[in-house]
């Protein structure tokens, strides 16, 4: 999917608003469906459901920010999952026996993150393994480490220090701190986006890697670059997974891949690279947050909840798909006269 | 051509070097585990008579990750060395036919003495189990049944009615005066016995003592603890008058108190845990009382049952009577309807008694 | 220029020939070392009943990975299989449960297979939207409809006609039923892919659809009609699912699209589309088969087989780079005008 060329028609004008401000769109459409929620089930509103929707969004949502850079790329990281697992019981592990504290046990989870996301990047980035194919086997791999190490072992909440997952529930001025955490890592991200090299050679490389190479970037080290800040990403989405679940087994964060990808492909983020921002990603993990809690509160069964997911994705690509064509028709319309 | 002599190098390179992979990773346990298969009666020999020598039984539980199963191994394997038999655990990572299948094929093709299962679905087992017995492998189901005829004898943890009645009983002690609204976090959806304790647990409810307690709603956190933690926040967000959670499943209670505890509320949580996991919430007030069944003795006892099909002391067939040392207060088994036998009553966990336990 | 700029490097070798030779006998090689190991570290392993095991553990899957060879060799990708198998699994059960007989049952969900391949080619061909974004979303629809037709609830009953096919095997052969499926299907689009027009330009279309459609190949078309076909295999592997479990349940088949595509890849098919084989991805899945077997035997636990896979899913691309890179440079010290030659990049196409 080539960025669009910008349009010179009235109505080009518009669309093209509409399909630059998914953001926008996205957070109408959650005040809509928050309103609708709201009138149906009053609890919706009350702070102790508003607060787990936004912790468990945010888990998603930082760990969907790194997904979107490896995404803008041209590639994919399917190993997110396994990350977040291993991060996640590795840290909660070594909170249990005590063998370290817990500044340090969270430093080290990044650390670890870090580590599997540019095992990620060389792969990718050096030995050009496509990353599909690469991120498939580390998904195996990570995951398979995982169970090496916690076996039938779990770490439960009463294993754990206190202070650790009364962070899950702490806030910084009424607002939960996941959020604030999540906030942050968007807002850091985008600036780096938008306002350096870096930034503007990740979009390059993802719209048009061998363009990028002409203009002498190291597609490469981009690649690697932005694979390794998702491991760190995902490392510390793990470390919050641990802290807002309690309890931590082998199986931990098993199937979370799927919600990442689709919070990433919802908040407008081209999968084919060059295009999206990381806002997007992250209200993309909101949006898909905000579902599933009303779908709960509005007592569908929860066996549809899936169904209605995939319903959103497909809604999502459409939309994608027929604001391009249209705007394509009408830019080539107003060329032509 | 030179790129095509490259190309054959680097493939016998990396063939060896996956072979190398291949044959290193079993290491250190593909020898023994060969000569074991070779003579299996070689490790036990040592340890007993000439009955027990053949003893070779391996245990496949749901799934190899859950503390519950570790639990019950645990007592397997006093059995084993009791019985000077061998005891092997084997299993999948996650709790599905297509995954457990596989395992009891091939348990049945390496000639153990014989098999004990918990099934993670009745009929989805019950074709490869049945394949063992005609195979001359003995059966035996503990804790999740597989389907009639697939199985020798299936050792119960308990009498399925009696968790139904006791769950709603513990239900209606929490709720204060046996009013309010109740829901239940189960495992999957199409879990044996989890459904069979609620069918009960309905029943139960029918009882005018527990006419005011209104049971809401039913979800299910597949014995996963994250999927049981987002089902639980979703109890408390959708009904904010719930009084109890009860959760007949050691995945489910233990997450229900979790988010309970971190979400400060005032819902107690019961049902079926393991007492380890349980208990700093039955010392904080969460889960003041629950249930469950000696998982060990579950295991211990599959085991010697199992040993006694070996040998020929039991058939399985419904009347027949033995002893286990140390179970059921040392009174003889009988082998019930459909070839079941029961460990014994569930037990009911407080605050007063918990600590005395280690499982 | 080199090669080494381009980010699309999968190259397997110059030429298409050589690779398919090469990747082939490496993996021929691994089976047969594979097999050495199973023969020295169990006895069991070579008797007829190990060889009905391993062949049912993986016959879902090795079913399914033929007709995602051929949607990966197109250039697409169908992440939505493991959903059909589990929606036709409920969907047969549903319809078994109101008493529909299973010889109008089976041909129905077989239909909705169809069906489901359809929505996936319609939305990737006529909308020109992403396949696997696309089928990322019917992965999550398919299994939603699965569980919402069938619920709780598992349906069990079937008749034992049906079931035996499942789980028995031809008689006095260990080859199991579904074996027969995956090997016909194998013959099939094995020839259509390598003997016919269709399969030249199936390849074709995965080299480069622009350059396809411009010598006249109806891209869209040939796209559309193989997700259908993956639909309907995917259906049908959920029917042998039933009849091998004697039950339908929603939830069955969760996770198995990471091992069909582990398969195809393993197999030597390039994820950007163009090259693989159907000889390669059955040798893969007899890898596969096999690893698990021995692991089993061996009473090694499940993690080192997912950490084993993940790393032959690698290594199976890079060392054909390594490859590649070291004749290049071997080109580029000879010098002249080989060097261009050698640097066909993957991304480029190769021509036919």
């Amino acid at each position: 999917m080539a960025a669009p060329a910008p349009p010179s028609g009235p109505l080009g004008g518009i669309l093209a608003v509409v399909a630059r401000q998914r953001e926008l769109s996205l957070l109408v459409v959650m005040l809509v469906l928050g309103a609708f929620v709201a009138i149906q089930a009053p609890q919706f509103l009350s702070i102790s459901n508003l607060t787990q929707v936004t912790v468990l969004a945010s888990i998603i949502g930082v760990a969907a920010v790194g997904q979107a850079l490896v995404v803008l790329t041209r590639n994919v990281d399917l190993s997110v999952e396994s990350t977040m697992g291993l991060v996640a019981f590795v840290v909660a592990d070594v909170l249990a026996q005590r063998l370290l504290d817990m500044p340090v046990a969270i430093a080290a989870g990044l650390l670890l993150g870090l580590i599997l996301g540019m095992i990620n990047g060389i792969v990718v980035g050096a030995l050009r393994v496509p990353a599909i194919v690469a991120t498939l086997g580390t998904l195996s791999i990570y995951r398979g480490i995982v169970f090496l190490l916690a076996g039938g072992k779990q770490v439960t909440l009463t294993d754990l220090p206190e202070g650790y997952t009364a962070l899950a529930r702490a806030n910084v001025f009424g607002i939960p701190l996941f959020f604030v955490i999540a906030l942050i890592i968007v807002v850091v991200a985008a600036i780096v986006l938008r306002q350096t090299r870096f930034g503007r050679q990740i979009y390059a490389v993802g719209s048009n890697p061998e363009a990028a190479e002409i203009l002498g970037i190291r597609a490469g080290l981009v690649t690697f670059v932005a694979f390794s800040a998702c491991g760190l990403l995902a490392g510390l989405a793990g470390v919050l997974w641990g802290m807002e679940f309690g309890t931590i087994n082998a199986t931990s964060a098993t199937g979370v891949t799927l919600q990442v990808v689709a919070a990433v492909v919802v908040g407008g983020v081209a999968i084919f690279g060059g295009s999206g921002t990381v806002v997007g990603a992250g209200l993309g993990a909101l949006f898909l947050g905000f579902i599933s809690n009303s779908l709960v509160l509005l007592r569908f069964s929860q066996f549809w909840l899936l169904a209605i997911y995939g319903v959103v994705i497909l809604a999502a690509v459409a939309l994608d798909g027929y604001l391009l064509r249209r705007l394509q028709r009408s830019t080539a319309r107003s060329r032509a006269r | 051509m030179t790129s095509k002599r490259i190309g054959r190098v680097m493939a016998l390179v990396s063939a060896a070097a996956l072979l190398a992979a291949a044959c290193s990773s079993p290491g250190s346990s593909a020898a023994p585990s060969a000569a074991a298969s070779v003579a299996p009666s070689a490790a036990a020999s040592a340890g007993g008579s000439a009955a027990a020598g053949d003893l070779n039984i391996v245990f496949i539980p749901k799934a190899v990750n859950n503390p519950y199963f570790d639990a019950a191994a645990e007592g397997g394997e006093k059995a084993a060395t009791e019985l000077g038999g061998k005891f092997t655990q084997i299993g999948s990572q996650g709790s599905t036919a297509a995954e457990q299948i596989p395992f009891i094929q091939d348990a049945t093709t390496q000639g153990y003495s014989a098999i004990v299962v918990s099934a993670t679905g009745a009929d989805e087992v019950a074709p490869s189990l049945k394949a063992a017995k005609d195979a001359g492998i003995k059966v035996v189901g503990y804790d999740s049944s597989p389907a009639e005829g697939a199985y020798d004898v299936f050792v119960n943890q308990t009498d399925f009615s009696l968790i139904g009645g006791a769950m709603a009983q513990w239900a209606c002690d929490l709720a204060t005066d046996c009013t309010g609204e109740i829901a239940i976090l189960s495992a999957t959806a199409t879990a044996t016995n989890q459904n069979a304790w609620i069918a009960d647990m309905e029943t139960a409810l029918k009882d005018p003592k527990f006419v005011n307690l209104k049971l809401v709603e039913t979800v299910y956190g597949d014995d996963d603890a994250t999927k049981s933690t987002t089902e639980a926040n979703g109890l408390l967000q959708k009904y904010p008058n719930l009084k109890v959670i009860v959760a007949p499943t050691t995945v489910g209670i233990l997450a229900a108190a979790q988010v309970v505890k971190q979400a400060g509320s005032a819902v107690k949580v019961t049902g079926l845990g393991l007492p380890n996991d349980m208990k700093a919430f039955v010392k904080d007030g969460t889960t003041p009382k629950f249930g469950l069944w000696s998982v060990p003795d579950l295991g211990y006892l599959a085991y010697y049952v199992a040993a006694k099909l070996v040998t020929g002391e039991i058939t399985g067939a419904p009347g027949e009577t033995f002893s286990v040392p140390g179970l059921n207060n040392d009174q003889p088994y009988t082998i019930g309807e459909k070839s079941v036998v029961i460990l014994g009553p569930p037990f009911e966990f407080t605050p007063e008694n918990i600590d005395q336990f280690n499982f | 220029m080199t090669t080494a700029v381009t980010t699309s490097v999968s190259a397997r070798g110059r030429t298409v020939l050589s690779s398919f030779v090469r990747w082939e006998t490496l993996l021929i090689v691994l089976v047969l070392g594979l097999i050495w190991v199973g023969t020295t570290v169990s006895p069991v392993f070579l008797t007829p009943r190990n060889f009905t095991n391993l062949v049912t553990a993986v016959i879902e899957v090795a079913i399914i990975a033929l007709a995602m060879t051929l949607i990966i060799i197109a250039g697409e990708i169908d992440l939505s299989v493991e959903s059909m198998a589990g929606l036709s699994c409920a969907l047969l059960g549903f319809l078994f449960a109101a008493g529909i007989p299973l010889e109008v049952g089976i041909p129905a969900v077989l239909l909705v297979g169809a069906l489901g391949g359809l929505l996936n080619g319609l939305l990737v061909t006529r909308f020109g939207l992403p396949s696997l974004v696309v089928t990322l979303g019917t992965l999550a629809l398919f299994r939603g409809l699965a569980l919402g037709i069938l619920g709780p609830k598992g349906v069990t009953g079937f008749p034992e006609s049906f079931t035996s096919f499942g789980f028995g095997t031809v008689p006095g052969t260990p080859i199991p039923w579904p074996f027969l499926i995956f090997l016909g299907l194998a013959l099939v689009l094995g020839i259509v892919l390598h003997g016919t027009w269709i399969g030249r330009q199936i390849y074709a279309v995965g080299k480069n659809a622009a350059a396809a459609r411009y010598s006249g190949v109806r891209v869209a078309r040939i796209k559309l009609w193989l997700f259908v076909l993956s639909g309907v295999v995917s259906a049908l592997a959920g029917v042998i699912l039933t009849a091998r479990f004697a039950s339908a349940r929603a939830d069955i088949g969760q996770g198995m699209t990471l091992t069909v595509v582990t398969v195809v890849l393993l197999g030597g098919v390039n994820i950007f589309g163009g090259r693989g084989t159907i000889p390669g991805v059955a040798l893969a899945a007899l890898v596969l088969a096999i690893l698990g077997n021995v692991l089993r035997l061996t009473n090694i636990s499940a993690e080192i087989q997912s950490i084993s896979v993940g790393l032959l899913l690698i290594i199976s691309v890079v060392i054909p780079n390594l490859a590649h890179q070291a004749k290049s440079a071997m080109d580029r010290a000879r010098g002249g005008r080989r060097t261009s030659a050698g640097s066909v990049g993957p991304g480029e196409v190769v021509s036919p």
